[in-house]
């Protein structure tokens, strides 16, 4: 048995057993590795952009948040000022209030003054006039100085 | 020992299934075969220990795909199996299924290339497969022969051992005799079943290579050796894979606490 011999039938082999494996065993394993790292990969990739798209989100909630802090104190400010008109109106409405029923009493007063006054004018006169019947002792007729009277009473 | 070309079949057969040994006897070593082991476990060791270091959360290259594959692999198959909670499981089994696949995966080597090579350096034998070389697979036997038993002693105790092997199959004392008998038996099956079928399997397989180099015209010799080949790419994987299951079976039976 020619060592040599041997030699070149088994590198024949050899040769046919690599074409093979790189035929047929290798590419479905190399398949199987690529697949897993496309799918390491693409997880990866989907996670940053998750991650990316939380970030935005985040920012575009501060920019609401932003918004409606500014949008409330824009309606508070408003509630204010409105607040504020409510009570001048209030208090120019009731500071007329006041003057009317001031005036109304003053009114009153005046009128119930002149009463009182017309009625001690009344009261006066008869006095005067018991006093002057006394005087006179003679029943003068009531009824002839009756304008004397109110010409006196007029002159109080 | 002298450098001489074979010159019959037989003689060539002869030559081929001899390794280069050093000493006598029961003493003596089968260099070849430890010189391959052990390259072939640093060359496992260096490859998986790099691509550990280099390990990137990010997008893996295609090795660091290829290894973290494998450790998928057999993380799963441990899971699967392995009942109870330990950390050597799974890097043992690793340790087993790829050394074991290396090992075997030197069959299909064209049987004359190393030892035509070493020849010329002077080394008139040389056997490229570790694993067709019984000493080395029943020295893994017994390695995870004595894990058996240390597991045993660790899950459940002296008395659990001798609890084991005495009211086992038959619970009852009067049968402990009988018992002790049959669990030794079986025991000691463990790791020859184990150590023989991976040495018959890849000492055939390389027969078979030795055979069609031996017999056949060289220019034909891919006819037989080719299929052979492709159908070894199989068997190599299947034997690693086995190797690796039955140990975890043992292992897990050994600290199973349970009665049953």
């Amino acid at each position: 048995m020619n060592m040599n011999a041997t030699l070149l039938g088994q590198a024949i082999t050899f040769v046919l057993f690599v074409w093979f494996c790189m035929k047929f065993v290798w590419p479905p394993i190399i398949s199987a590795i690529e697949k897993r790292q496309k799918e390491i990969a693409d997880g990866l990739a989907s996670a940053e952009t998750a991650k990316k798209d939380l970030e935005l989100a985040k920012a575009n909630t501060s920019d609401i948040m932003q918004q409606a802090k500014v949008e409330a104190n824009a309606i508070i400010e408003q509630a204010n000022k409105r607040k504020a008109s409510i009570i001048e109106e209030a208090q120019q409405e009731a500071t007329r209030e006041r003057e009317r029923i001031v005036a109304q009493g003053l009114a009153e007063v005046e009128a119930e003054r002149k009463r009182a006054r017309e009625e001690l004018k009344q009261q006066v006169a008869r006095l005067a006039i018991a006093g002057a019947e006394k005087i006179i002792e003679r029943s003068v007729n009531e009824a002839a100085n009756s304008d004397i009277i109110d010409k006196l009473v007029a002159e109080l | 020992m002298t450098i001489s070309s074979p010159s019959s079949p037989q003689e060539y057969i002869k030559h081929h299934l001899h390794s280069l040994q050093f000493g006598e006897g029961f003493w003596a070593f089968n260099l070849d075969s430890l010189f391959f082991s052990i390259l072939l476990g640093v060359i496992f060791l260096s490859i998986f220990h790099r691509v550990a270091h280099k390990a990137t959360t990010g997008v893996p290259g295609k090795l660091q795909c290829a290894v973290e594959m494998i450790i998928e692999f057999v993380d799963k198959t441990v899971k699967d199996m392995f009942s109870g909670q330990n950390k050597l499981i799974a890097p043992l089994a690793l340790t087993i299924f790829v050394w074991v696949f290396l090992m075997n995966l030197m069959d299909l080597l064209p049987i004359d290339f190393l030892p035509y090579i070493s020849q010329q350096l002077g080394l008139p034998y040389l056997r490229v497969v570790p694993t067709a070389d019984v000493s080395i697979t029943m020295s893994m036997a017994i390695g995870v022969f004595l894990l058996i038993i240390i597991y045993t002693f660790k899950y459940k105790g002296v008395k659990g051992f001798i609890k084991d092997y005495t009211l086992h199959p038959f619970n009852h004392w009067a049968f402990a005799p009988i018992n002790l008998l049959l669990e030794t038996v079986s025991l000691l099956s463990k790791p020859i079943s184990l150590g023989l079928r991976l040495f018959g399997n890849m000492y055939a397989g390389e027969l078979i290579f030795i055979l069609i180099a031996a017999l056949i015209p060289w220019w034909s010799q891919w006819v037989l050796s080719l299929p052979w080949a492709i159908f070894h790419i199989l068997i190599i994987t299947l034997q690693a894979f086995i190797f690796m299951v039955l140990t975890i079976v043992y292992l897990s039976m050994a600290s199973e606490t349970e009665d049953h």
